[in-house]
């Protein structure tokens, strides 16, 4: 069997919510290795960092102290070193102007927070499965946007 | 771990004969050829037990090429997985289908069992594995994929994509496109416009 597997990166301010994170991508069929960082600033520093491996998937919260989801975001956008990476935004937010407005911006996923783990484990596995189809059969990741 | 003992002789001087014994370890120089030969290349890459090498970057058909060619050489062969091939063959066969205007007259399962020569059920499974994703599910996601194009590039209606792609309806359509993707095709376009609206400003 190939060693097939999915770089991630999560960024989150909440211990619980990153233990919980963790442990569904520990259960997927598809293996991945996560880093977890704990606000938006320490996750733009990790991007930066000349001798980090860039991740597939950024999974984003869009509340944290020092820097929102949505500022990581632009800063993401605007530059092209990063123009490979899927970013998968987070929220108990599910106004619809919000979920739009990441979008237009150019999140391509996003996840209204689950309350409970096994529906967080199907909506990851899913966002991942749909990503790995993009890795591995050359889809335009422009225009992969997914709402969960 | 075969251990060999090689000896070896040597005359330094004429009159002493000097024997070395050696004890080797195939592991550890299997490991320190392919760190050398590897490290060469200035790409990432992780060693599994000495017999999978893991690349942590894309690597380009050249590079990999030179790197198939360096190992040659010290003997190691590069399994490639017959599994992948077919899969691979698997998806050819059905990006083929549905951007071919004539749609095949058979159902998709009978129309690559046919195409490939081997049974679906087989097929199938290979495919399952390899992707983490079913053929049904895979040739969706194909199509959707095909329809955003449509949509961006070619300024159809929903109506003329659905008569293009054979879907018995424009709601049967929509549905398949919102159970895909979260959104409705409409709120797709919006987005996508208005992504290059804001690109346009600012490069303005």
């Amino acid at each position: 069997m190939q060693k097939d597997f999915i770089l991630i990166t999560l960024a989150d301010d909440d211990e619980d919510d990153r233990m919980f994170f963790t442990e569904a991508f520990d259960e997927l069929k598809i293996n991945t290795i996560v880093n977890t960082v704990n606000d938006g600033v320490a996750l733009m520093n990790f991007l930066q960092a000349p001798e980090t491996i860039l991740p597939n998937i950024i999974f984003l919260d869009l509340n944290m102290p020092l820097k929102s989801g949505i500022e990581c975001l632009k800063e993401i956008k605007s530059n092209t070193r990063f123009n490979d990476i899927v970013i998968a935004i987070y929220s108990t937010s599910s106004s619809e102007d919000d979920i739009e407005n990441t979008f237009v911006l150019g999140a391509n996923i996003y996840i209204k927070k689950p309350n409970n783990f096994g529906k967080l484990k199907e909506v990851l596995s899913e966002v991942v499965t749909l990503n790995w189809q993009y890795i591995t059969s050359g889809l335009n990741k422009d225009n992969f946007l997914l709402r969960l | 771990m075969i251990n060999s003992f090689i000896t070896f002789t040597k005359n330094p001087k004429k009159d002493t004969v000097l024997k070395l014994f050696l004890k080797t370890d195939t592991q550890f120089l299997i490991k320190k050829i392919l760190e050398e030969k590897l490290d060469v290349f200035k790409v990432k890459y992780n060693l599994i037990n000495n017999n999978e090498i893991l690349f942590l970057e894309t690597i380009d058909t050249e590079t990999y090429n030179r790197i198939t060619s360096v190992l040659n050489e010290y003997g190691f062969e590069i399994i490639e997985n017959q599994k992948n091939i077919i899969v691979q063959k698997i998806k050819e066969c059905i990006i083929e289908m549905i951007f071919n205007d004539e749609a095949p007259a058979v159902k998709s399962s009978v129309y690559l069992a046919d195409k490939l020569n081997h049974s679906y059920g087989y097929l199938s499974n290979i495919f399952s594995e390899v992707t983490y994703t079913s053929i049904e599910n895979f040739i969706i996601i194909q199509k959707i994929e095909y329809v955003k194009k449509l949509i961006i590039h070619h300024d159809l209606t929903l109506t003329e994509i659905a008569f293009k792609l054979n879907y018995s309806s424009v709601a049967h359509l929509s549905s398949q496109f919102k159970n895909t993707t979260g959104i409705t095709p409409s709120a797709f376009q919006r987005i996508l416009k208005k992504r290059v609206q804001i690109n346009n400003q600012n490069i303005n």
